[in-house]
């Protein structure tokens, strides 16, 4: 038992490492996020859940939940369609097209954020053609849906990808032998073992779509009650001086978020383990 | 009854060879056109906006002095928070991957907890704790020192968001190659440092270079975080992104469009950076076996 330890121990650095992630990752993440659940607590209970059952707040929470859902909805269905054809095909510019996934990951969000509210504004590339049919995008609800659209795409398409890459295709072959047809082979052999991953996917786009603030804020519209996202309505509270209010609402999102980060992670350990032992 | 089922068989497999090429290009021609609009529209759209009113006025918002504050302090801040974050990124992933012990999943969760954090929450954290009523607010105001809409604010506010950018690329490499080679130094002889910078550092580099590409596109571009803890004074504490917005706001589009370009192209080379490293990756990958 002994020996054994001292045998992961042989390689140098172990306590300065860990002593210096640890001190870091405290100073840096983990007493500034306990600051603000203590900000949180430093009102009183009635005064809390006044704030965060306020009909305005409720709304953004509402609104904020609803329009993630929907765009990591959308992106777990085109995701994985994107991440199907640039495994399973071979076209011109596939190169191209595969980096340019990744934009919206390297895209600084106020750029995404204004040249998407551009191009779906009634008088935009996109947007004039929504409104001869009276459908305004920019500036609704849609306008939010399409910018969170955009964040959470990569998430899915890099989570699938790699699965679908190492996906044998000695079974789709058998079932093809056996008679299946491709819709039989897609739904009971290759959906099955791509839908963990897809699932990753999603909860990191919805995770991510949850806290999105620049990409949204131009092209949401912000109106109380109707367009108006969570982040901003924190911001609202912090221009108003209402330190209290604005930790209130954050609280209350930031352990959704941690929820969802925690389900990922456990989610993914355990599909590693399961890969491991296979 | 065989004879039978094998025709149906073999008609399937004629069926589902006739429509493969069909379904095929059906797939490649929805994926483009979703990326097209979804994607490749909006960058279409930075530059073209941007060079609308003309390349004289392109140039003129982006030599004007505000905008040139704003580069200036976008690029000082990724000075100092690409490094640090890279050496903690490097340091965290060697004592994660190196050494067993336990609670290693739950660190590495907690090192992932700024990715789940939004970045408005995250410069809400930093008022809370520095502003003016926050908790070290009046041990700063009485030592006269400002971090909240100050430069120091907007470097810890991207600090915290691009905290995990370096060790999350790290820890899946360092995992995989597994400590042999670094004891393998070790026992012929080979100091710490010298196993450092010639075993471990060579075998990590490309992973290194792409999570420090990630962190340096995030730590340009940060929005939410930065525009809580900045207050917004031109020429002081405005970033690129920050300037992007206020010129948008002023309905003044041309200059936002122009300025933003600047970001757009960031976002291109990132990501030119990023094929490259993948390429070389996958070259070496070939290169051992």
């Amino acid at each position: 038992m002994f020996k054994h330890s001292k045998r992961h121990r042989v390689l140098p650095g172990f306590g300065l490492s860990m002593g210096y992630t640890v001190i870091y990752l405290s100073l840096m993440i983990l007493i500034p996020i306990a600051v603000l659940f203590l900000k949180a607590t430093t009102i009183s209970w009635v005064e809390f859940w006044e704030t965060v059952t306020d009909e305005r707040v409720v709304a953004s929470y509402k609104l904020t939940f609803y329009t993630s859902f929907i765009a990591a909805i959308v992106n777990a269905i085109f995701g994985t369609l994107i991440a199907w054809v640039l495994v399973r095909y071979n076209f011109f510019g596939k190169k191209f097209v595969d980096a340019l996934v990744d934009l919206p990951f390297a895209m600084p969000t106020a750029v995404a954020g204004i040249a998407l509210t551009t191009i779906y504004a009634p008088n935009g590339w996109i947007g004039q053609y929504f409104a001869q049919l009276g459908v305004k995008i920019s500036y609704t609800q849609y306008g939010i849906m399409i910018a969170l659209t955009f964040i959470g795409l990569p998430f899915v398409v890099r989570s699938v990808q790699p699965v679908l890459q190492d996906l044998d295709q000695q079974y789709e072959e058998a079932a093809a032998t056996l008679g299946a047809h491709s819709g039989q082979i897609f739904f009971k052999i290759i959906f099955p073992a791509i839908f963990p991953a897809i699932l990753t996917g999603f909860a990191l786009a919805f995770a991510r779509a949850l806290g999105e603030y620049g990409s949204v804020v131009f092209i949401s519209g912000n109106m109380p009650m109707k367009t108006e996202i969570v982040p901003l309505l924190i911001i609202t509270k912090l221009e108003q001086y209402n330190y209290g209010g604005a930790a209130a609402i954050a609280a209350v999102m930031l352990v959704f978020s941690f929820i969802l980060l925690f389900l990922i992670n456990f989610w993914q350990w355990k599909t590693a383990k399961k890969h491991q032992m296979t | 009854m065989e004879t039978s089922n094998l025709v149906e068989v073999t008609s399937t497999r004629v069926r589902n060879f006739m429509l493969a090429p069909i379904r095929k290009w059906l797939l490649i021609g929805v994926a483009l056109s979703f990326l097209g609009i979804f994607i490749f529209i909006p960058l279409l759209a930075v530059f073209s906006e941007a060079l609308k009113k003309g390349i004289g006025l392109y140039f003129a918002a982006i030599i004007e002095p505000d905008a040139l504050a704003a580069i200036k302090l976008t690029l000082l801040t990724a000075l100092i928070a690409v490094p640090v974050n890279t050496l903690f990124g490097v340091i965290a992933a060697w004592g994660i991957t190196k050494f067993n012990f336990k609670g290693k999943n739950m660190l590495i969760t907690l090192i992932d907890l700024p990715f789940a954090v939004s970045p408005v929450i995250a410069g809400l954290v930093f008022v809370l704790l520095f502003g003016t009523s926050g908790v070290l607010g009046p041990l700063l105001e009485a030592n006269n020192m400002k971090i909240i809409f100050a430069v120091p604010g907007i470097v810890i506010a991207t600090l915290f968001i691009t905290f995990p950018f370096v060790v999350r690329e790290l820890i899946p490499i360092m995992q995989e190659q597994g400590s042999e080679e670094e004891q393998a130094a070790l026992t012929l002889g080979a100091s710490s440092w010298q196993m450092f910078f010639r075993v471990t550092l060579p075998n990590i580099k490309w992973g290194l270079l792409y999570g420090i590409i990630l962190c340096n596109a995030r730590a340009m571009g940060e929005f939410g975080a930065v525009s809580v803890v900045s207050g917004h004074i031109r020429g002081l504490t405005n970033t690129v992104p920050l300037h992007v917005e206020i010129l948008y706001n002023e309905y003044n589009f041309a200059a936002a469009f122009a300025v933003a370009s600047l970001l757009a192209l960031l976002a291109i080379v990132t990501l030119v950076f990023k094929s490259i490293v993948e390429w070389k990756t996958k070259r070496n990958d070939h290169g051992e076996r």
